[in-house]
């Protein structure tokens, strides 16, 4: 057993745990639940022996480091980020119609990752740093809160179609079972302020970091413009939340909008534009 | 006395919509400078956009915007927009952090949307007194005053939590401020220094290498190259020696990630340079413990003559495994004929001789490449990003949570009101309320009856 089989079984796992959560909502099939839950929840203890194992075995090879320095490594991270959110949202909430909406973006990760070159690599000087792990987490539980606050958008705007006045315009659709809009609207805010913190914490590691690196604590490289980009979107989404009461319809679309600025900082900056994080292109 | 005018100009730079305004200018314009590839020569832009969107650039600066005068104006227009909406709203925030809540209006305080009213069976000094017994295991700190003949008691959680958006906005401006102070009295240079020698100045990255010079002189006893076995590097070390008036005064072995500090300069070990054709060889007596470091090149005969040893390198082979080349040696002291042998570079090998032997070790030459950063606004920067993180912990988990309780006696009857208000997490409130509420209600010797 190594690591690339149980991190490459966790791929499916999440999937047949989206179906699950999918097939709870499509067929009011309460009775799946359960199932959905302990899938996501053998996937996420999959996933975390994977990664441990994966960094067991960086140093068995003699090039021992963190398992958060490359694509791969941060798509498999962030998958985990996304379920360990979800899972606590799910137990904090009682609510699993929430997985429909949020599990698929951890098999989404998880299958990028397969896409991506898997191989443990040896880390350029640069890189060998804690503030590499520090950096890393920080961003990436920032991330997954935008990712499961895209998905409560998305949740929003699905179920928005079937209210009227406050009232349901068919109690008996599927999208009656939903929650209701403000306590959707509610957790897509507290989502969007949890991964609010932990982005600002993001930019901060990494600014310490490439201080005790280069010298310089912001260069305007592509990477950390857009995550500068980023962060402004969500920032303009917690103040016009705050002093001028946005919600609902809104604050939906800020939280998509604000993930795909995510997805780009993440993902598209690396195939796209150059900079010091290009490690994605090569 | 302000002008009509100037408090219109004040409401400007206060308002909201100008914060979301300039959010929204700043992220777009932020866009251009990702894709337009920055600090490049005129003909790149001229090749890749033609003529006259490169002229357009050059008056716009886009090859160094996130310097050019109007990207500045939209940060200092983000930063008055920031000073201003925090003063104009600090006072507000400030009297309900100092408020006094007892000294309220009691119409008010029963009818906060939180509320519940209950009747006891006992008298008024009685309820008085086991109510605030049941209070005082709870962590709820009451004040009390007497009110419309009753006795009005208040308690609170946190008020200085509305501070938390103060403290990040004031953190910005903190962060600002350091970025101001570094790059108005800090450089960024570098300096390359080749193993064994020292520099007195390092080169300005202002476009023309200035030199700036130390009051100090930085020597690099030793560089050295640790490479994987795919042959890609896997750390540079550099040992400095920082000498002041030609006395050690600082030593420290530096590395990626492991700068070196001396004199509000930091030294970074950034690149490194292989002189070719020359080599370091390090040679020890064991007899004598006597070593000496020389800089040679091939084909060139090396004298020591404190020990009557002479050699140098004949041949060379190579580059091998992870880079390396083999060399050969040409070695002689006093006593027998020369020898000669291949050894590797970076392996040391013992030279017997009749009589003495002789460690001796061979590497290639490197100068170190060295990033040197003056910036005495870096701990501003710091100071503000640890408020930030501060703040907006503050600011979102937080929350002000204020609790009334008013004991009066209406008909014979004594009567207690609990209510209470919370400026965020109303959820979290809620149940903070119904624990207080089931506490009072569950307990025996009150027995309270629901209004």
């Amino acid at each position: 057993m190594n690591s690339s089989q149980l991190l490459g079984s966790t791929t499916f796992i999440f999937l047949l745990a989206s179906f699950l959560y999918i097939g709870i909502f499509v067929f009011r099939a309460r009775k799946l639940g359960l199932i959905a839950s302990l899938a996501s929840l053998i996937g996420f203890l999959v996933l975390t022996a994977g990664i441990g194992l994966r960094w067991a075995e960086s140093y068995k090879i003699g090039i021992g480091h963190a398992p958060l320095s490359n694509m791969y490594e941060s798509l498999v991270f962030f998958a985990w980020s996304i379920i360990i959110f979800y899972l606590f949202l799910e137990y904090k909430f009682k609510n699993r119609l929430l997985g429909a909406f949020a599990v698929p973006f951890a098999f989404l990760s998880m299958a990028l990752a397969g896409l991506t070159d898997p191989n443990i690599k040896p880390l350029i000087p640069a890189l060998q740093s804690n503030w590499l792990i520090a950096h890393v987490m920080t961003c990436f539980v920032g991330y997954a809160a935008f990712a499961v606050a895209c998905g409560l958008g998305i949740m929003y705007l699905i179920k928005d179609t079937n209210v009227e006045k406050g009232k349901e315009k068919n109690p008996d659709s599927l999208l009656a079972t939903l929650p209701a809009l403000t306590v959707i609207d509610d957790i897509t805010h507290k989502t969007i302020v949890f991964g609010f913190l932990w982005l600002s914490a993001g930019i901060i590691t990494g600014a310490i970091w490439a201080n005790s690196a280069w010298g310089t604590y912001w260069s305007w490289d592509p990477k950390e413009t857009w995550s500068l980009i980023t962060w402004f979107l969500y920032a303009a989404a917690l103040h016009a939340r705050f002093t001028r009461g946005w919600g609902g319809k809104r604050i939906a679309w800020l939280a998509i909008i604000g993930f795909v600025s995510v997805v780009f900082t993440y993902y598209g900056v690396n195939y796209l534009l150059s900079g010091l994080h290009s490690y994605g292109g090569s | 006395m302000m002008s009509e005018n100037k408090n219109e100009v004040w409401a400007f730079f206060a308002s909201v919509k100008l914060a979301l305004f300039t959010f929204f200018i700043l992220a777009t314009t932020s866009i251009i400078g990702t894709v337009i590839p920055q600090g490049k020569e005129m003909d790149f832009y001229i090749q890749n956009f033609g003529a006259g969107t490169a002229k357009l650039f050059q008056v716009l600066n886009v090859p160094d915007m996130y310097n050019a005068w109007w990207f500045v104006s939209l940060l200092v227009v983000f930063s008055i927009n920031l000073m201003v909406c925090t003063i104009d709203r600090f006072p507000n925030i400030w009297r309900l952090v100092k408020m006094d809540n007892l000294a309220m209006d009691l119409e008010r305080i029963i009818k906060m949307p939180k509320r519940q009213a209950y009747s006891a069976e006992m008298s008024v000094a009685d309820l008085n007194r086991e109510v605030m017994s049941v209070m005082s295991a709870t962590s709820w700190k009451f004040q009390s005053a007497e009110k419309d003949g009753g006795t009005l008691y208040s308690a609170q959680k946190a008020p200085w939590s509305r501070l938390g958006v103060i403290a990040v906005h004031v953190s910005i401006l903190v962060i600002f401020l350091g970025a101001i102070i570094g790059s108005a009295l800090g450089y960024k240079a570098s300096v390359m220094i080749t193993e064994g020698r020292s520099t007195t100045a390092v080169y300005a990255h202002d476009g023309k290498s200035t030199p700036i010079p130390l009051d100090f002189e930085v020597r690099c006893d030793r560089f050295e190259l640790d490479v994987y076995d795919t042959g890609a590097p896997k750390e540079f070390t550099s040992d400095l020696v920082v000498l002041k008036d030609g006395k050690e005064v600082y030593s420290k072995s530096i590395e990626v990630n492991d700068p070196l500090q001396y004199g509000g300069l930091t030294f970074y070990q950034s690149s490194y340079n292989a002189y070719e054709n020359t080599y370091v060889v390090e040679l020890e007596n064991n007899a004598t413990n006597v070593a000496k470091k020389f800089i040679i090149g091939p084909g060139r005969e090396v004298k020591w003559p404190e020990e009557g040893v002479a050699f140098g390198i004949t041949n060379r082979m190579g580059p091998g495994f992870m880079g390396r080349f083999r060399h050969k040696i040409w070695f002689n002291d006093a006593n027998g004929s020369p020898a000669q042998f291949w050894m590797d570079e970076g392996t040391p090998v013992v030279v017997e001789r009749t009589g003495a032997s002789y460690n001796m070790k061979i590497r290639q030459l490197y100068a170190t490449g060295l990033q040197v950063t003056k910036d005495p606004g870096v701990w501003y920067v710091y100071i503000g990003c640890a408020m930030m993180l501060l703040g907006l912990y503050v600011a979102f988990f937080l929350s002000h949570r204020k609790i009334w309780l008013y004991i009066s006696e209406e008909g014979a009857k004594a009567r207690l009101h609990i209510s209470g208000t919370s400026n965020k997490n109303k959820l979290g409130f809620d149940n903070d309320f119904a624990a207080l509420t089931d506490l009072l209600e569950n307990n025996e010797s009150l027995k309270l009856t629901k209004e």
